[in-house]
């Protein structure tokens, strides 16, 4: 299988901070790779690298066979990008800046420009200033989507849509899928991303700390669970697999490797659920979880810069 | 009162944020009168020697239009100053007019406002706040120009009204900007149209100053800066007419009051309307989106230029209706003749119009680093264009803009001028010969904004202090007799005066090739730089 992008070692400074600091990334051909990292953590940094916006100060990037800073312009006609924060000019409609965007790329197909509109629900006659971020989110998307292109670049495409929108956009990706596309999306809500995505990489502090299927990554999920009870509950602390548990009465607050929540709610249910609220964990949590156990347990707590 | 609350909370949050501006711009504007007047002082020792030179200045059209007349010759004062009197007006006024829309529609606009809008901020408190800072501003300007120049040494009664004419420009022109902040959604249209208030205003104030006796003077008492002029400092010292401008601000602010309780946060008056679903079949290149964005621009300066260039030939075919004592006249005599004066007016006035045009080169430029900075650039700069179309997209809309209104001026000022002499052929050409060799310093100041886009971004509205300083040596610099190297920093020092004086083609090649380095220099740092 190829790689559509393969970074390694790539290093970028802004001064004093280091916002990648040796980033490995791998991102087979026809894949949906789900780029995860908490806010700051180097993930936009590491677009604008792909995208030749900046330039790396260190380390190798191959983006679609090509060097991204020097080749910018030709691979760009075979991409689609899609910014975090989309500014539109005020006084263009969505319309014109979908069809603007898209004949700057080398063209877009006029049927799924229409489809799109369609399906996000959004007006283009509108002026750029008087759409809300969702709808600023959906002209980019729209633009993107409907370019006939090899690969996707998309970060944090779903943070202004509401829910409805966003299961849009899971169909829409899971299209691409079906179209061989490759689709490099970020996020720094995995639950949001981990049913469309092939392989996940995690990006921690400007280093990819993880990377593999969901599968491999299972370890890293855990739910929390919130019940109320009909009877205080017994036997948790013993079942493997539950962590800072917290029971005051009959209220249980627990989380839960993925693995283990079958036996754990049965356990729950065995006193008989009153209410239950199962989340997983934001990104954050996990990080602090899984990593403070690391470094505590391995290694003193080094200054990382 | 509830509609005024957390007025003083703003007004501590613009202090805060213009904690430098505000005091520089203080300082500036008093440096600059007490300057000139202390070396007025010293080159104009005795009575006589000021009468001659403000009797050469009243008979001169292209200084009394650009700054006025003096209106008594021995005061000396009045001859230090005059050239700051109107034109300084116009200058605080822009000052008070950016300090009022910074402070109500660009915090709207960017939804700043609706954040404050939620603590407890009454509806009129972001408007009085804005009016207040600025006006404090204006009054401080005021009151320490006026100190300082009594320091200098010039009459206590007279500094104060010179102060008051400043006070009374900048006044007006905030209360014109909290209306006009009210019309439009967006903060750029507003400061578009503040400016154009100004630019007529200064056109009227000229046309009133230009009038032949008793034809057009009434033309000084349309606008702000002509009744700022008509205090008439140092000469008769007209306090009362300062009531003018306060009277025209309380109808302002009243005004703008209104207008708000009847609109919501963030929208104008104008409603906008749905434009087109699909692009034009032409909006299909960096070069294409650029004239989208900067032709609404472009059209308005063209049609202030068109005017200003018929105002100009109009006054230039005038010019022997223009003095009518019997002393101007051999003055005029002695100053080469009619011809002469006329050109030289024609030449001087073209200069101007250089200055205003590169005005617009400079903003047009500029706009490269708004796209960059609102990250309007990212977007289209990860599609298939490289970085150097997108970035001469803007600058070639810079460059053949300045070209147009420079050459629409020319046009403007020949046409009216052959008109009035009947004789269109022999007037129209020279003209926009004149107008053309305004270009390449024009483009010089439109390449340093790229050269600084490239190099150092985050500097690149020095453009305006380099652009500011060039202004200020041109049109103060030989009062203080700097060494010729000095004056020779500004690339308009080096344009040919068109029409009356040779054509050289030296300077004009060698400016054009510096403007060509600077922009090379510019694009190609830009291509080796980041983003963002």
């Amino acid at each position: 299988m190829t790689s559509a992008i393969v970074v390694s070692g790539l290093h970028k400074s802004y001064g004093s901070t280091h916002a990648l600091d040796g980033l490995d990334l791998d991102v087979a051909t026809g894949e949906v790779h789900g780029f995860l990292g908490p806010n700051g953590a180097g993930k936009s940094t590491t677009i604008r690298v792909l995208l030749g916006l900046l330039k790396g100060d260190e380390g190798d990037v191959s983006l679609l066979g090509g060097d991204p800073w020097r080749d910018a312009a030709t691979l760009h006609r075979r991409l689609a990008y899609v910014p975090g924060d989309v500014n539109l000019w005020p006084n263009l409609t969505g319309g014109e800046v979908i069809d603007l965007l898209g004949r700057l790329r080398g063209g877009l197909d006029p049927k799924k420009r229409d489809d799109l509109l369609r399906r996000f629900d959004l007006d283009p006659t509108k002026k750029g200033r008087t759409y809300s971020k969702g709808n600023r989110q959906k002209v980019a998307l729209v633009a993107a989507l409907a370019s006939d292109v090899e690969l996707l670049i998309l970060d944090e495409p779903t943070s202004g849509l509401d829910p409805l929108m966003e299961e849009v956009f899971r169909q829409c990706i899971e299209d691409e899928r079906q179209r061989d596309r490759t689709v490099l999306l970020s996020s720094h809500i995995l639950s949001k991303v981990e049913a469309l995505c092939d392989r996940i990489s995690i990006i921690r502090k400007g280093k990819v700390v993880e990377t593999g299927t969901l599968a491999d990554l299972r370890h890293l999920t855990r739910t929390s669970i919130q019940a109320e009870l009909a009877a205080s509950p017994n036997g948790l602390a013993q079942l493997p697999g539950v962590h800072a548990l917290d029971v005051q009465g009959n209220r249980v607050r627990c989380e839960v490797d993925t693995a283990q929540l079958d036996a754990v709610m049965r356990q729950l249910s065995a006193s008989g659920i009153r209410s239950l609220v199962a989340q997983p964990p934001t990104l954050e949590e996990l990080f602090l979880r899984h990593y403070e156990d690391d470094t505590i347990a391995s290694e003193p707590e080094v200054a990382v810069r | 009162m509830k509609d005024f609350a957390g007025t003083k909370t703003l007004v501590r949050l613009a202090l805060r944020r213009d904690r430098v501006l505000i005091p520089l711009w203080i300082v500036v504007f008093a440096g600059m009168a007490a300057s000139s007047a202390q070396a007025s002082i010293e080159l104009y020792p005795d009575v006589q020697s000021r009468v001659e030179a403000a009797e050469t200045a009243n008979s001169s059209p292209a200084l009394v239009s650009l700054y006025g007349r003096i209106w008594d010759p021995t005061s000396l004062g009045e001859l230090s100053l005059f050239k700051l009197t109107s034109f300084g007006a116009l200058l605080v006024g822009l000052l008070a007019a950016m300090l009022v829309v910074r402070h109500t529609r660009t915090e709207e606009e960017t939804g700043r406002l609706e954040l404050l809008s939620a603590g407890v901020i009454g509806r009129y408190a972001a408007v009085t706040a804005a009016l207040l800072v600025s006006g404090l501003t204006v009054v401080l300007v005021g009151l320490l120009t006026a100190l300082s120049l009594i320091g200098v040494g010039l009459p206590a009664a007279g500094s104060l009204a010179f102060g008051l004419t400043w006070i009374s420009g900048g006044l007006a022109f905030a209360g014109i900007a909290a209306v006009i902040a009210q019309l439009t959604e967006g903060a750029r249209t507003a400061n578009g149209l503040v400016a154009i208030v100004l630019g007529i205003s200064y056109v009227l104030r000229a046309l009133g100053d230009s009038a032949a006796d008793g034809s057009t003077q009434w033309a000084s008492w349309l606008t702000p800066i002509g009744w700022a002029q008509q205090i008439r400092p140092f000469a008769s010292d007209r306090f009362a007419v300062a009531l003018l401008p306060l009277a025209l601000l309380a109808v302002l602010v009243f005004a703008a009051f209104a207008l708000l309780r009847r609109r919501d946060v963030g929208a104008g008056l104008v409603r906008p309307r749905p434009g087109p679903a699909v692009a034009a079949a032409w909006l299909r290149s960096p070069l294409a989106l650029a004239w989208r964005l900067q032709r609404g621009a472009l059209y308005g300066w063209t049609f202030a230029f068109l005017l200003l260039g018929f105002l100009v030939g109009n006054i230039a075919s005038n010019v022997d209706g223009f003095v009518s004592s019997e002393s101007a006249k051999e003055m005029i005599q002695k100053l080469g003749g009619v011809q002469e004066i006329t050109d030289a007016f024609l030449s001087t006035e073209m200069g101007v119009m250089g200055l205003l045009a590169s005005a617009f080169g400079i903003q047009a430029a500029l706009r490269l680093r708004s796209e960059e900075t609102a990250l309007r650039a990212e977007p289209l700069l990860a599609t298939g264009i490289t970085r150097t179309s997108w970035l001469a997209s803007h600058v070639v809309m810079a460059l053949s803009g300045t070209g147009i209104l420079i050459l629409a001026g020319g046009l403007g000022s020949g046409i009216s001028s052959g008109a009035e002499l009947g004789n269109m052929g022999r007037q129209v050409p020279p003209m926009l010969a004149a107008a053309a060799v305004q270009l390449p310093a024009i483009w010089i100041v439109t390449a340093l904004v790229v050269l600084l886009f490239g190099l150092a971004p985050k500097l690149v509205t020095g453009a305006w202090v380099l652009f500011g300083f060039f202004l200020l040596i041109g049109q103060f610099g030989p009062l203080f007799d700097p060494p010729d190297a000095v004056m020779d920093i500004s690339p308009y020092a080096h344009t040919p005066r068109l029409p009356g004086s040779d054509f050289s083609a030296t300077p004009v090649i060698w400016l054009t090739a510096t403007a060509a380095v600077l922009l090379l220099t510019g694009a190609t740092t830009f291509r080796r730089r980041d983003i963002g």
